[in-house]
């Protein structure tokens, strides 16, 4: 089944998901990945025009150049690896209003109980489809702390729309990756 | 620029946004084997779209550009100080024209200067050889699949692991099962059985260089790829760990001597987004073929 998602994201609406689902995400996103983890985490405030109430926030570490107008442009936008986030992201979740979280291959339990008890869900983008994924990025709306952080580490706030993801971790305490990681297991001690 | 530089940076444009022929034939045999209507399927679809518009744009195919391997054979006399410094030139001149994302992090500062030049980037290996030819062959190699890379030591316990290529074979199969879907799979895997902790990853990632259907001059090991490659797909992990037929999509193994002390068994996991290209050079560095 095939959802719309655009933030802002009522907790109604995310309970709704279940895993396995399509998702077509639509408006505004921003990116965070390791440095804006840590620094939130150890209790940096958001840079002033950053609200995650309700939002999404991406995985990402784009790749942005200036075109001949001076305008950013994203020319490539894949997810990143989610579970080094996973120390912080639950907590990062609950205290900034965080209802989506995209980003590649899963995150574990810390994360899911945050998902079960705050009302998120993990939105799984296909890793490396950088340029179908800029694609759907319509608009470079800012970029903070990019002095500090460097490009591929900034938050950047994109317009999107029509963004493909799955949930693969859901508001009820499922999680894709947990059944395929036993599955496979098992399968595995057979073969072996 | 010299021509060498304007060689190797249309090299890093290329290996950035078009994926070898090899590789791509193994994509679309994956999307054939996937159900119609699965997430499987759909992962696969949105993955081809992506190998056609990095293609037609000339833009990265994944926007982690990764390590820069560099493997380059050349000629007894070739200078090897003025080719690194073109090479890195070329890095830097890629970076800017955006094949190439700033990419190179400063361990201890943590700061990025946006030029990917630094200690180990690129990372240059040199081969002399009695030829006359350069060749220099190119691997973006991206951090989410280089996280997920593992080296056994045997014997294993744990996995009943023994000193034998039954013992490696498990402990391969063990590194495939514990990355599900974290390195971007359908994966390809190189893999060295041997050699010591460093020489044991180095060998793992040269097997990268061999084109996805050649077949390994070892029996042994041949019959060890093709039955890894067959056992793997029958996991149930599926393209970015959805589930499905397609966890890997080739398999390389080698092997190094060890001493007798150590049994290493290094596996090095290569995305989908498998970024591996290379030329023949002629003496003042203009492309005369490619590789792949």
């Amino acid at each position: 089944m095939t959802h719309n998602l655009s933030s802002p994201i009522s907790e109604e609406a995310i309970r709704e998901l279940k895993v396995g689902d399509q998702v077509l995400i639509s408006g505004k996103v921003f990116t965070g990945r390791d440095a804006v983890h840590k620094y939130l985490h150890d209790g940096g405030a958001l840079p002033s025009g950053v609200n995650l109430d309700g939002g999404i926030l991406y995985h990402c570490g784009p790749v942005v150049l200036k075109d001949d107008n001076d305008e950013w442009k994203v020319t490539a936008a894949g997810p990143t690896t989610s579970i080094r986030e996973e120390p912080y992201q639950g907590d990062i979740m609950r205290q900034f209003g965080i209802r989506g979280v995209i980003g590649k291959g899963g995150m574990a339990d810390k994360t899911l109980t945050a998902c079960k008890e705050h009302g998120a869900v993990y939105l799984h983008a296909i890793g490396g489809a950088a340029q179908v994924l800029a694609e759907c990025i319509t608009k470079v709306r800012d970029v903070h702390m990019l002095e500090e952080f460097g490009s591929p580490e900034a938050i950047w706030e994109f317009e999107v729309m029509d963004f493909p993801a799955v949930v693969t971790m859901d508001s009820h305490g499922q999680s894709l990756h947990k059944d395929i990681l036993a599955k496979s297991g098992d399968v595995l001690a057979e073969l072996r | 620029m010299s021509r060498l530089r304007e060689s190797l940076v249309e090299l890093i444009r290329r290996t950035s946004a078009e994926i070898p022929d090899d590789v791509q034939s193994a994509i679309l045999r994956g999307l054939e084997r996937e159900k119609e209507g699965t997430i499987a399927k759909s992962a696969l679809e949105i993955i081809e779209r992506n190998i056609g518009l990095a293609k037609s744009k000339s833009q990265p195919i994944c926007q982690d550009t990764g390590s820069i391997l560099f493997y380059i054979d050349c000629p007894v006399g070739l200078n090897q100080v003025g080719f690194a410094q073109e090479a890195r030139e070329a890095v830097k001149e890629a970076t800017k024209l955006g094949y190439l994302r700033q990419n190179s992090v400063d361990s201890i500062t943590g700061k990025n200067d946006g030029t990917n030049l630094g200690l180990g980037s690129p990372n240059l290996h040199f081969h002399q050889h009695a030829e006359d030819g350069i060749t220099v062959r190119l691997v973006l190699k991206g951090g989410g699949c280089e996280n997920v890379g593992a080296q056994f030591s045997l014997p294993n316990t744990r996995l009943k692991a023994n000193r034998d290529l039954d013992g490696c074979r498990k402990v391969i199969l063990e590194a495939v099962h514990q990355a599900q879907g974290r390195g971007c799979g359908p994966g390809i895997l190189g893999v060295c059985i041997g050699g010591d902790r460093a020489s044991g990853y180095e060998f793992s990632k040269r097997e990268f260089l061999r084109k996805l259907d050649d077949s390994n001059p070892d029996p042994k090991l041949d019959e060890l790829e093709k039955d890894i490659l067959k056992t793997a797909n029958e996991l149930g992990i599926g393209p970015m760990g959805f589930g499905g037929n397609t966890t890997l999509l080739g398999v390389k193994i080698g092997a190094a001597n060890r001493v007798p002390a150590s049994f290493f068994v290094s596996v090095s996991y290569m995305c989908w987004a498998f970024r591996r290209h290379g030329a023949t050079l002629a003496s003042d560095g203009e492309i005369t073929g490619w590789l792949y």
